[in-house]
Order: structure tokens, then sequence, then C-alpha cells
């Protein structure tokens, strides 16, 4: 099946900067270094819509070692696929695909990334040391259980990015708050570190006030969680 | 959406009219019959095989096949509907038999897909909906989200019930998510090069077996020149046979759904509902018992749960499916 690939402006303005082209599945992903350096990365994971940002955002700069930003399916410099057909944990996929490549990493998500963070946390605790999650787009996703089943029109003549489908199915997308609870309790069971969740969101959708409430988990500023995971052991 | 709008541009790897196939196999089975025309439709460009059997002008049957399987599966029981009158359309889901292979899957593409495929099989005429399986759950939600499109329900052993998944001490819960996870997310880092294995129509419908444990070998023998292709090397040898299903696709698996939700659509369904559960236990199959349906009956309800019946109940008993389809669709005009 071939693909929708992103304008070639946005391609080219893509490889300006430093991208690596990682593969998962049928879709190539883009994974962008944003800043060189020594020691554990730490991984940005975007909103639902938006992509890896130019430069480094302020919040991340005291980060001491390298900093990268993954460009989910469908959105940024990454594959468009046909048709559609996105889900939480096909972008946690997505990261796993870029953990392959970078090794053990911390993570900063926001938005539809802060729980896409949480998901990869739990499915990979060996590969995550820390997730801060914060405020941004798809934060909500579609609530904790099934709303009136709705198929949604999507215009296919403007592909993106960000891909319509991605927009139109990822902010539906079910997050009950027992399924989120899963992935702290599998963070916790095999995590290296007590508190390896730092919420610093001010919004908090059901699953997020459902995570808030367990062990290892803790309320903070972005900075102040980021600081609790730079030791670079 | 219209076939010949979108037929131009969405398969770029399939010739625009070269139609979905529909040759016989080359096996035979009794009562089966390939379908009498196919075409492609676009769903959000992705090409999807759609099959009819029938007279164009009669009224419409949508059937959607479960997980694993494709239109061919209802080659036996499309023609006796036929028989009773009935225009019969099934279609092959994203990644099964001839249907496009997609970078992505997911229970909401496949409404779509399905949604797709009612709007251009029968643009005006409400139709009746039939499922198997996962097939029968994508058309109790389809109910709710396209209600002006259906006449009636048909639902063949597909309403998943959460009182038949075994309850788990937390300790063990986690464990066996973790092993999940990383299972599923390993399969995910070795998709890309992924292939079904080959081998002879024998070898694949012994392989098939094992997971319709109730059919014969020579229905899956039947199939497997209709949902499989034969894998040709580079100087024209045969080298077997192969389902043409995609290998991204995994049997299981985890994610937020609970079962109940699709039991948890029936009792608003505002049509005729027709329920067809086999008793038999199957690893394909929910484990749903008539307690766990009963009381979530719509208000037009008939209901059979067959005793001795696995969950391929309209292979297994084509005509008693037939007939309580047909029968149903009379009694309840």
């Amino acid at each position: 099946m071939s693909t929708v690939e992103p304008p070639a402006a946005h391609e080219a303005q893509a490889s300006s900067r430093n991208v690596i082209r990682l593969t998962h599945g049928k879709v190539r992903i883009a994974l962008h270094l944003l800043r060189e350096g020594w020691g554990r990365p730490l991984l940005l994971l975007h909103g639902l819509g938006e992509c890896t940002p130019s430069n480094v955002p302020a919040l991340a700069e005291p980060w001491p070692g390298p900093i990268y930003g993954l460009d989910f399916t469908g959105h940024g410099s990454s594959t468009i696929p046909t048709g559609g057909g996105y889900t939480a944990e096909i972008l946690m996929a997505d990261v796993d695909a870029a953990l392959r490549h970078l090794g053990k990493a911390t993570i900063l998500g926001r938005g539809l990334g802060a729980y896409i963070a949480l998901l990869i946390a739990g499915g990979r605790p060996s590969l995550v040391r820390g997730i801060v999650l914060t405020d941004g787009p798809g934060l909500v996703g579609g609530g904790i259980r099934p709303g009136t089943t709705h198929v949604p029109t999507v215009d296919t003549h403007r592909p993106g990015p960000p891909d319509p489908h991605a927009m139109a199915e990822l902010s539906r997308d079910v997050r009950p708050t027992d399924y989120a609870i899963e992935y702290v309790r599998q963070i916790m069971q095999w995590s290296e570190l007590d508190t390896p969740i730092a919420v610093a969101a001010v919004v908090r959708p059901e699953w997020l006030a459902a995570v808030v409430g367990e062990v290892g988990v803790i309320e903070c500023p972005v900075a102040d969680g980021l600081a609790l995971f730079t030791d670079q052991t | 959406m219209s076939v010949s709008d979108h037929s131009p541009d969405i398969a770029p790897d399939i010739a625009p009219d070269l139609s979905p196939d529909i040759a016989p196999g080359g096996r035979s089975f009794p009562g089966a019959r390939r379908p009498d025309r196919s075409y492609w439709v676009s769903s959000g460009g992705l090409p999807i095989a759609t099959y009819e059997w029938g007279a164009p002008d009669a009224p419409p049957v949508a059937m959607a096949h479960g997980g694993f399987d494709f239109a061919g599966t209802f080659d036996v029981l499309a023609p006796m509907l036929v028989a009773g009158g009935r225009r019969v359309i099934s279609w092959d889901a994203r990644g099964h038999g001839s249907s496009g292979h997609a970078e992505l899957y997911s229970w909401n593409a496949d409404l779509r897909d399905a949604a797709a495929v009612i709007d251009v099989a029968s643009p005006d005429e409400p139709m009746v909906f039939f499922g198997h399986s996962k097939g029968g759950g994508m058309m109790l939600d389809l109910a709710h989200a396209l209600p002006h499109r259906l006449t009636h329900l048909v639902n063949i052993d597909g309403l998943p019930s959460k009182n038949n998944w075994p309850d788990l001490a937390d300790h063990e819960r986690t464990k066996m998510l973790r092993g999940e996870l990383e299972g599923w997310l390993d399969h995910r880092r070795e998709v890309a090069a992924a292939q079904r294995h080959p081998g002879t129509i024998e070898e694949l419908a012994a392989r098939r077996m094992r997971m319709n444990p109730r059919l014969t070998q020579e229905w899956l023998e039947y199939l497997v020149p209709i949902g499989g292709e034969q894998v040709v090397d580079g100087e024209g040898v045969s080298g077997g046979w192969r389902w043409r299903l995609d290998a991204a696709l995994r049997f299981g698996g985890f994610g937020p759904w609970r079962p109940e939700w699709s039991m948890q659509r029936l009792p608003g369904i505002g049509v005729p509902v027709l329920g067809v559960l086999g008793l038999e236990n199957e690893m394909m199959g929910w484990g749903t018992k008539p307690a766990d349906v009963i009381p979530n009956s719509p208000p037009v309800f008939r209901f059979e749960a067959l005793e001795g019946v696995g969950h391929f109940v309209h292979i297994e008993q084509p005509e008693v499916v037939a007939g309580f389809v047909l029968e149903f669709l009379e009694a309840n005009p």
C-alpha cells in the first residue's frame, strides 16, 4: 500500500535539522535531534496535531543531556498513513521504535504525548527513566468510556500534516481510569525509581486524576520533574 | 462517495479496471458459490474489496465477517439468502483477503470502512445489517452510528460479555499485562519484515483448523485459494500458498476496550434484532451465555442459542442460520 508523503517543503524544512528516520511497521517516523549532549537523552513527545518544535523549549533547557523530539505517525515529518486507524497504543509503539534507537531515556510529554509517555513507560519500564506529564492538545482524549457511536467524516483532500484522521480518531480515544492505573502499576513494579512519574499538568482529565492518586506519582512543575530524573545513572 | 468517483485513485498498486477476484478457487465445497460481481470501494483512499451475490435490485443485506476471516467465508450462506430473494453485500476488512494492507488498524477504522461500503452498495435504501463475531460487534456499533441506514440487525455469535472473562488478582493481572505489552511491542519491532508462512493448501487448512477446530478440512481447503495467494519466486517457481492476511495483524492483545461496552449497545437498537449464539466454547468465541444476553434484549428480539454448535454458527449450520434469517425478515417486514 502506498502512503501519502508530507509536502516537499515540509520535508525540506525537516531535513535542515538533524532528523533520524526510523521504521515502525509500514511507517517512517522522524526523530529530531534538537540539542547534542552527553548522557541519557530527554525525549520530547508533542501534543495532538503538533510536531517537534524547531528549538529546545525553554522548559527543557535545563536538561543536561541530549534532547530529541519524536513526530508521531501522521504528524510533522512522519508518514501520513492511508485511511487512518490511529490508536494511542500504536503511538506507544512509535516511541518504542525511538527508544530502540536511543536506549534508556527520560520523557517529557505534552497533551496526547503525556498519555503516550505513560503508556510507553509501562510498556518498556527498563527503557524509560522517569516521565514528566504536562498540558497540551489531546490531553483529555475521548473520556473514560465510549460515547455515542459516531463515524467521523474526514476530509482527505487536505491530507496534512497533521493527518485529519489522526485528529478525528485520537481526540476520541477512550482512556478508562483503570486502564491508566494498570500502566502506573507496571511502571511501579519494574522501575528503578521510587517516584518515576511527575505530573506538571494543570488540567486533570479523569485518567490523569486517577494517575495522580497512585503511589510513585509526584505533582510538581516541569523543571522540578526533570530535575528528579537528571542523574545520569 | 461512489465507486466511479473514487476507484481511479484508490489503489495505485491495483489496476483500477481490475475488480477483486471472484473466480472459483479450484476447490469445490457442497453449496458454495463465489460472488456474482465485485468492485473496489475507497475508504479514505484504502481499497476495500467488495462482493455481491444476487440480483442488483433485490433487498440488500450487508454482511460483516469476523476477525481473520474474509468475505469468501460467506460462500455457502450468501447463496442461501439469495435463494430467499435477497442481495448480499460483503467485503474483505482492511488487511484481510484482497483489501488493502493498511499502515494502521483499529476498530474505528473498520467501522469507517464498513460505512463506506454501505454508502456505495446501497446509497439510498436502508439494509439488513448482519455480522459474525467481530463483524457482529461492528454492526452493533454501526446500528447506533447509522440508525437511518438499517431495517434489521442480525448478530451471529458476536455479543461479547464481561461475565465470561476471568477475574484475576491484581498481581496476576499486572504480570499478564507485562507479558502482553512486551510481546506486542516486540511484534511491532519485527512487523516491517514479517510475512505469513507459506505452505500447501492442506497445510494452510490444517493450520487454520487450530483456530477453527470444529470446521472440516474440506471447507478450510476450499477457502485457501480464495483467501490466500500463491507464492512465486523470481523465477516463477511456486513456493506454495500464503493467507492474504497482513502479518501486522495479531490475535489477542490488550487495550482500553471492555467487552461489556458492546453488549451495552444491544438494548438500544430500535429495529428488529435476531441474535444467534453457538454454545460450544471455542478460542475464537466470546463464551457468552443466554443469561448474559437476555437482560439486554432490545424491544423486538428473536434470540436463538444453539447447543452443540460452535462460534462459526453460519458455517457449521448454514441452513439453520439462513432459515432463521429469512423467517425473521418475513415475520418483521
